[in-house]
């Protein structure tokens, strides 16, 4: 099938995943059948990974835009302003089905992949964050599949020097046969000195540079836009290979390189390697673009040119330079040891023209290709979103502290420490909030303080029995997580990862999800700025739950006022801040402690969400807070448990009096838009004067102290033994059985 | 004080030493690439940490065959002082200044959190400012920190005092369940005989400032500039 001499054959074009009618429209654009290197190409770029032909019409309705954005969706990666002359820089990127066939190099590749989008900016990454989704955990492949992914997302980032901060780990029935890897990568870059990927200057040398092209990866892209069956475990030759440490040279010399005027764009060559990034930067200049493929560094003898142009062999750029930068660009990849190949030039014939051996392998109008690409209008059939649950309907647990430690013991709330620890998160000097709080505080170098503040959410249940108030809650916990640290949200990046988009069912989660999130977005102020979308995730017909993941980056002008979740000194007062009524629907409560999956999410409020965020954050930028947590999974219980465990600091709690709900709602139900925090016993007046004023609603819960966490009226458990249960899930589970 | 960091392909905390050392000094250190085959002028050179060449072969290996080790060794030899941070470590270790080997983690994970360790020694210009017995909190990120020697050079070390840091829990005791990786003896930092070489698996770069969590590791620093200035 990868000889140049092949017939095109229904069973080819088949296998190539196009359709009937995306083949008639290769047939129209080409004006003649095409070569088999030309069908590639098109089957890679009209791939959905590549194309995103089943999103595009959906993803139009997320705003993109706000003063603070320099680069929206589109480019490798989105860009925001964030003062002081400096950029930050950010995406998240899926690599689902290759982590769930070779979960470490899956995972790896994913990790190396997120970087090179960032860096190919201009950017050096500082901090990496990941969202992983397992199926249950007691599922056969479920242990193996974590101890990979977790291997390989530490094995790449630990060596390239980049700290891993932040992520999360959901465990659901729905991923067993499809695991979820989302990995983002931040980054920092001066605002003036960002690289684009839109080629220029007719004539202009294209120069291929970093590790060599082998035949690993093949149709990697097409992989990702197909369903799983059984025999998916075959497709493991199509996993690419990572090798962490040549990117750690090619971050090195690309930024080295970037410091000087050589480049006039630059593009990574990550799904659908050289076909995407040669024919992206062409069409995005509006040029043609010639490549000769025997000048193209090969680690295989005799790849033809299907092969080389289809490799997702990793580590790799192509950089459009100016020619008289030739010889110190060659000498800076020389430096660090990599290959630094001319193997083409821009053209003004709007062509691609790829030759191999002398011998013309594929001659295609470039504007086509990328325009013409096919876009569908999925039919869909909105979610009918799941029922209120009346809480006094729920049953009370017989032991409200016994609930509270099975639930922090539970598979979704139990301690990561033993994911995080497998990272380096400290590299680089400057985590002043390690993994384990509401969002990591990444210091910015020679900033005086600011520092940025990152995190990842999504609760995919919600999502299901709701999904556009689960999109929309999505987002606004990620707000919250980033306003519960001090900081200021600027701009999210999302991955949108749902099942196949051919059967309306899904394609109604895909809609909801997307207007849900854009009502967010909205109402906070908070813009998508890069994205991917994983479809397909699917084994044998049964779909994952919607799972459109949030990263958010937010800014605090001094790392040193950020609030951490650790209780800090006995007799401080705690207070929530928000309105509760007591929402049990899709609680964890309601899963763990009585089986149930069910009903309707919490409502988002999103004014409430806003003035409650914009009130806290004010109060812990003045010094006014000691802990901040914000609630969400498990409820206030839980936010407060995980205070108490942080700190190892009791505290003593009464509910309100008349109650309007049962005390299990109260303290286990998951409405949103809440945050627990701590202050002295001096500032409490004022801090509710101060919420008074701002119309947010303040509980006075009770106040820190001893080595116990009591409920007044309900017993005591004592701190140690609740981190026993939170601390033993995750060590239990990887060591079960070996 | 005049120090330079050796940096290699793959040396990843090149940056991380450079903060600390020059907090220290108050002025920066020299960075000298793999390449180069001649020291500059220098009181001690620092070796970072990360993953030279990948740490392909075994961690180490091949830095430690690298031109500008056969000069560092050389000057280590005349008695100019090296210190070795994790990767460091174990290409100092390979290098053949250092005796032992840093094997895989006995947990076989990747580790980076704060452990304690206890300083064993503050005879020496890397400890001189620590208090012999005083407890430190600073971070390890590694997938090679196990120590490990034959029974006979691990009794030579302890007897001529050359364990520079042990893991150890919060109150300064040993056992297992303190010892990060499975180091021999807890051993986390060990001086060659004549105490002007020091390897050691933990980040002292890393716990330099309040917000890093612990700032246990400025006092390294400041006994080297105070016994080379």
């Amino acid at each position: 099938m990868t000889t140049a001499t092949a017939k095109i054959t229904p069973n080819i074009i088949a296998d190539h995943g196009l359709t009937g009618e995306e083949y008639q429209l290769v047939l129209e654009i080409m004006g003649r059948e095409p070569t088999i290197t030309e069908l590639g190409i098109f089957s890679v770029m009209w791939s959905e990974h590549c194309s995103y032909k089943s999103s595009r019409v959906h993803l139009k309705k997320l705003p993109t835009k706000a003063p603070w954005v320099i680069q929206g969706p589109g480019e490798n990666a989105g860009v925001i302003d964030i003062g002081d002359g400096q950029a930050a820089i950010f995406k998240m990127e899926s690599h689902n089905h290759p982590s769930f066939i070779e979960p470490y190099q899956g995972a790896a590749t994913g990790v190396g992949g997120i970087m090179r989008d960032v860096f190919t900016m201009g950017a050096r990454p500082i901090a990496n964050v990941n969202a992983l989704r397992f199926g249950e955990p007691d599922d056969p492949k479920t242990r193996h599949l974590i101890a990979g992914v977790v291997a390989g997302i530490g094995g790449y980032g630990n060596c390239m020097g980049v700290p891993t901060v932040a992520g999360e780990v959901n465990f659901h029935a729905s991923y067993n046969g499809n695991i979820l890897v989302n990995a983002m990568t931040v980054g920092l870059a001066p605002a003036d000195k960002i690289f684009y990927s839109a080629a220029a200057g007719v004539g202009n040398p294209v120069i291929y540079v970093g590790a060599k092209t082998g035949r690993d990866g093949i149709h990697g892209a097409t992989m990702a836009s197909a369903e799983f069956t059984e025999d998916s475990e075959e497709k493991r030759p199509t996993v690419q290979v990572g090798d962490p440490f040549t990117e750690k040279l090619l971050l090195e010399a690309c930024l080295e390189l970037m410091a000087t005027d050589a480049i006039v764009a630059i593009q990574d060559m990550g799904a659908a390697g050289l076909t995407s990034s040669s024919v992206e930067m062409s069409s995005k200049g509006g040029l043609g673009i010639e490549l000769d493929l025997d000048k193209v560094p090969v680690r295989e003898t005799h790849m033809t040119a299907y092969e080389i142009m289809l490799s997702e062999s990793q580590e790799r750029m192509l950089m459009i330079l100016k020619p008289e930068a030739m010889d110190k660009a060659r000498a800076i990849f020389e430096k660090w040891e990599l290959d630094f190949a001319e193997i083409g030039r821009l053209t003004d014939t709007g062509h691609l023209v790829l030759k191999k051996n002398g011998k013309v392998e594929a001659d295609m109008p470039v504007a086509p290709l990328v325009e013409k690409s096919p876009v569908y209008q999925r039919p869909y059939v909105p979610t009918k979103p799941q029922e209120d649950i009346d809480p006094a309907s729920v049953p009370a647990p017989s032991d409200l502290l016994a609930a509270l430690r099975t639930l922090v013991g539970s598979a979704d709330l139990s301690s990561r420490r033993w994911v995080w620890e497998q990272y380096d998160h400290l590299i680089m000097g400057n985590t002043m909030q390690r993994p384990g709080g509401d969002a990591a505080v990444v210091r910015l170098p020679d900033a005086n303080g600011k520092a940025l503040a990152i995190t990842s959410d999504c609760t995919p249940r919600y999502c299901f029995a709701d999904p556009k108030r689960g999109g929309a809650q999505a987002v606004a916990e990620t707000w919250r997580n980033l306003t519960a640290v001090g900081a200021t949200p600027l701009a999210i990046t999302d991955n949108m990862n749902f099942g196949n988009p051919q059967r309306p069912e899904i394609m109604g989660q895909f809609v909801g999800c997307i207007e849900g999130m854009a009502e967010a977005c909205r109402a906070l102020d908070y813009p998508v700025i890069s994205g991917n979308v994983s479809l397909y995730n699917e084994t044998n017909g049964k779909g994952i739950l919607p799972t459109p993941v949030i990263g958010g980056v937010g800014v605090i002008a001094d790392a040193a006022k950020s609030a951490l979740i650790a209780f800090r000194q006995p007799g401080e007062v705690i207070l929530l801040v928000g309105e509760t009524t007591g929402h049990v629907g899709q609680s964890i409560y309601l899963r763990e402690l009585h089986g149930r999956e069910e009903g309707a999410p919490p409502p988002i409020d999103l004014a409430a969400e806003k003035r409650n965020g914009d009130f806290i954050r004010t109060q812990i930028l003045a010094g006014n807070v000691t802990a901040c947590h914000d609630c969400s999974d498990g409820g206030l219980l839980v936010a407060i448990a995980e205070m108490a465990m942080a700190g190892d600091l009791g505290a003593t709690l009464r509910a309100p009096e008349k109650l309007s709900m049962p005390a299990h709602a109260f303290w286990f139900g998951e409405d949103q838009a809440r945050y627990v925090a701590t202050v002295t016993m001096g500032d409490a007046d004022r801090f509710l004067n101060e919420a008074k004023k701002a119309g947010v609603p303040v509980t006075v819960l009770g106040e820190t102290g001893s080595a116990s966490l009591t409920l007044v009226d309900n017993g005591t458990i004592s701190v140690a033994d609740l981190k026993g249960a939170h601390e033993a899930f995750f060590p239990d589970l990887m060591s079960a059985g070996s | 004080m005049k120090a330079a960091i050796v940096v290699f392909p793959g040396s990843n905390r090149e940056r991380d030493a450079e903060a600390a050392l020059t907090q220290a000094m108050g002025k920066k250190p020299l960075m000298v690439w793999h390449r180069d085959t001649e020291l500059p002028d220098v009181d001690l050179v620092l070796v970072p940490g990360g993953f030279s060449y990948g740490d392909y072969l075994r961690c180490g290996a091949i830095a430690a065959h690298s031109p500008i080790l056969r000069e560092v060794k050389a000057r280590a030899d005349k008695g100019m002082a090296v210190i070795g941070v994790c990767n460091g470590f174990q290409i100092i270790t390979e290098a053949g200044l250092l005796p032992g080997v840093l094997l895989r983690n006995a947990s076989l994970k990747f580790v980076c959190k704060n452990v304690r360790l206890k300083v064993e020694t503050s005879q020496s210009l890397f400890t001189s400012q620590y208090e012999q017995g005083q407890v430190l909190s600073i971070p390890v990120a590694h997938h090679d920190g196990n120590y490990f020697a034959d029974e006979r050079t691990l009794d030579e070390l302890e007897a001529n005092g050359q364990v520079a840091f042990r893991y150890c829990s919060p109150d300064g005791e040993f056992g297992d369940e303190h010892n990060p990786n499975g180091s021999a003896r807890y051993i986390a930092g060990i001086f060659n005989r004549t105490k002007n070489v020091l390897g050691l698996m933990p980040h002292p770069e890393n716990a330099i400032e309040p917000l890093q969590g612990s700032t246990d590791g400025i006092p390294l620093f400041k006994s080297m500039v105070e016994a080379l200035s």
